[in-house]
């Protein structure tokens, strides 16, 4: 099986460059800013787009995202909401691979395999679910790979070379590679520890391999993206979207476009990057 | 009762850390491996005699060990049915029965050379355990607890810090124990290479609901011995009050197998069933939730709602995975008091016996008042009564001024 996101690498790899990837929380401030701002992102120059699902007790996110997440809950949002997001992307594009990445629970309580069929129908390409290690595989990792969606895993400065091979033996898409032990939002991991992080992943998979954690500045996305097959943004977007709030919180007409510039300069700094690891 | 009752049910969990469809490790690639060394660890711990042998030492000479069985003579006649004795885990070093799981679980992590420790608080009886065992063995502490948790709790904040803990008022979130248990596992996150997460209560991923429970088991098995002495043979009823439940596992472990125990938990019932309250099983359903899947209180889209309780050490939205299998074979039988129940009880414990019990441990009475009338004079009704109420003095005043609720 071939999903947007595996052909999406097979395009960049033939392009020599590597994939800008984003994150940002569905719902964030409301429904309707979230989508425009989602729809403004491949323009902007993001590669490969990720959804948060907004979860209550999101305990490997740091300040930003919880409160990304808590206005999205307080503007109604829903994982039922979330999917009909995507959906409403989907009428306009049909190449740019989306991920959902969250908690367990809300996806537990909606129905693993009922969730798997609306999501692989509403046009979404792959999950990242933080609390679901490979030892619980059969929850939804399994289930969504045979559903046809990729099961993006979570590798980090813990995962040693004897744990590694158990972490990639499910994992499709691609390898996302948690550049510090910390949370979202924490400092940034030097450019030297995730080349070398980067090349020990590689040496026991094919799949390419995007870095995230601590990524705000062009300098630091080309970096990157000159050690990886990509660079994952998530706070920095989620910080210039909540500068761009209102004091309740609302979004104003400068919202889509503060997010969409900085997604456009970080986008530069991935593309300047000399070819990318292979 | 369950179609397929399991043999015995003093085996769980599994190797891989359910208790039928509960548990399990349900965190994030960071800490896996981590878990993973801590299972290890406690296994070996476990299965060296010398470790036992240090434990028993410190829970005699420190912590008081054992804890009385008292015959609560002027209860029973108030009440009028069954024999009541209390457990006494109030009168151990600390106040409370988390010290014995703390000790436990800081004599684990120096096995394992970890210099720093963490923890998260409700009420603050766990903190000041775990800070506590820090100042003993020389350790650093940080303690998370929720700020509304810090406001109604103040006297266990002046004792952490006294014992050179920092301690972390928490303000993500809802404020209060959840919250606090977030905020530990990001801290855990971050510095996992020489912290250890010393859990307060039988939840989170495997082996910590395991773990803390063979910990607590000391409380079951020093009351077997004790019963038999005063009345030659096992108690017919079990009661104790459910947070996350460490001191009711505790109490119950050792008598899971004896068909003639009746076994009751109790709930935090808050405002009642139907408003805010903290009641897990009365209240939600199966859910992911810090580690394990469990009995939580959510909404239909899966987020965690709020828990409500007068008792800051009750108020979590969720309850041990070993907890949720025993309600659903109906091995246990889960009950619920209210905030009014609960404070009826205080007063009633503090009056009758001398005994003022934490506001946790009083949700417990609180239901003892209902059972032991229904049942004859030769019952033998055990109480745990897990911590002391001075904790809570500031607080009931408060309320008995009419300035709060």
């Amino acid at each position: 099986m071939t999903t947007r996101i595996d052909a999406r690498f097979a395009e960049l790899a033939k392009q020599g460059r590597s994939a800008f990837v984003t994150f940002l929380m569905a719902g964030d401030p409301d429904p309707k800013t979230s989508l425009d701002i989602i729809k403004a992102l491949p323009k902007a120059g993001a590669d490969i787009i990720e959804i948060g699902m907004p979860f209550t007790d999101p305990m490997a996110d740091g300040p930003s995202i919880q409160a990304a997440g808590l206005r999205a809950l307080k503007g109604g949002m829903t994982l039922r909401k979330t999917l009909e997001m995507v959906r409403g992307f989907r009428k306009e594009d049909d190449a740019t691979p989306l991920v959902l990445m969250g908690y367990y629970n809300p996806i537990y309580i909606y129905g693993v395999d009922k969730f798997l069929t609306d999501a692989k129908a509403a046009g979404v390409d792959g999950l990242i679910i933080v609390d679901l290690p490979p030892e619980e595989d059969d929850e939804l990792c399994i289930p969504a790979l045979k559903a046809g969606l990729n099961f993006i895993r979570l590798a980090t400065p813990t995962t040693d070379d004897k744990r590694l091979p158990a972490v990639l033996a499910n994992t499709s898409g691609f390898v996302y590679y948690v550049s510090i032990t910390g949370i979202t939002g924490a400092a940034a991991a030097d450019s030297k520890a995730v080349g070398d992080a980067v090349a020990r992943i590689k040496r026991h998979t094919k799949l390419p391999v995007c870095v995230g954690f601590g990524i705000r500045t062009p300098q630091a996305a080309r970096a990157i993206a000159e050690k990886a097959n990509g660079a994952v943004v998530g706070t920095a977007l989620v910080d210039a979207l909540r500068d761009s709030l209102d004091i309740q919180g609302q979004a104003t007409s400068k919202t889509v476009a503060a997010v969409a510039d900085l997604v456009a300069s970080l986008a530069q700094g991935v593309r300047g990057a000399k070819q990318a690891a292979e | 009762m369950n179609s397929s009752l399991p043999n015995s049910f003093r085996t769980g969990p599994d190797e891989r850390g359910h208790f039928g469809n509960f548990g399990g490790r349900f965190v994030a690639e960071t800490l896996m491996p981590l878990i993973l060394d801590l299972e290890k660890a406690y296994a070996a711990a476990k299965a060296d005699p010398s470790f036992q042998t240090e434990m028993n030492g410190y829970l005699k000479d420190y912590v008081g060990r054992p804890s009385p069985l008292y015959f609560a003579e002027r209860l029973t006649e108030h009440l009028g049915g069954a024999k009541i004795y209390l457990k006494r885990e109030e009168l151990n070093h600390t106040g409370s029965h988390k010290v014995n799981n703390v000790l436990g679980q800081i004599m684990v992590a120096r096995r394992m050379g970890k210099k720093r420790i963490i923890a998260e608080t409700g009420a603050g009886q766990h903190g000041v355990a775990t800070a506590t065992l820090c100042a003993r063995f020389g350790l650093e502490c940080v303690v998370y607890m929720g700020a509304v948790d810090v406001a109604r709790q103040a006297p266990n904040v002046f004792r952490m810090e006294m014992l050179g803990a920092k301690v972390v008022p928490v303000q993500s979130g809802t404020r209060t124990l959840k919250d606090a248990m977030n905020e530990a596992l990001r801290d855990w996150v971050t510095n996992v290479h020489n912290t250890f997460y010393c859990i307060g209560t039988v939840a989170g991923p495997h082996p910590y609901p395991m773990m803390v429970r063979d910990f607590q088991s000391v409380i079951g098995d020093e009351t077997r011995k004790q019963m038999q002495e005063a009345e030659g043979r096992l108690p017919d009823s079990l009661v104790a009050c459910i947070g996350g439940g460490s001191n009711a596992m505790g109490l119950f472990h050792p008598f899971l197998d004896d068909p003639s125990v009746e076994i009751f938990g109790v709930e935090a019932a808050g405002h009642g069933l139907t408003q805010l309250h903290a009641a897990s099983i009365a209240g939600g359903r199966a859910g992911v939730l810090h580690g394990n899947r469990t009995y939580l209180l959510m909404d239909d889209d899966g987020q965690i709602q709020d828990a409500h309780s007068i008792s800051a050490g009750l108020d979590y939205p969720g309850i041990g995975p070993e907890h949720s299998w025993l309600h659903e074979t109906g091995r246990v039988t889960y009950l619920s008091a209210t905030d009014d129940e609960a404070l009826a009880a205080f007063m009633l414990l503090s009056r009758l016996e001398g005994i003022p019990p934490a506001l946790e441990s009083a949700h417990a009475i609180a239901k003892v008042t209902e059972l032991a009338p229904k049942r004859p004079k030769d019952h033998l009704m055990v109480v745990n009564l897990s911590g002391r109420g001075d904790k809570d003095i500031p607080q009931i005043t408060e309320i008995l001024k009419g300035k709060k609720q």
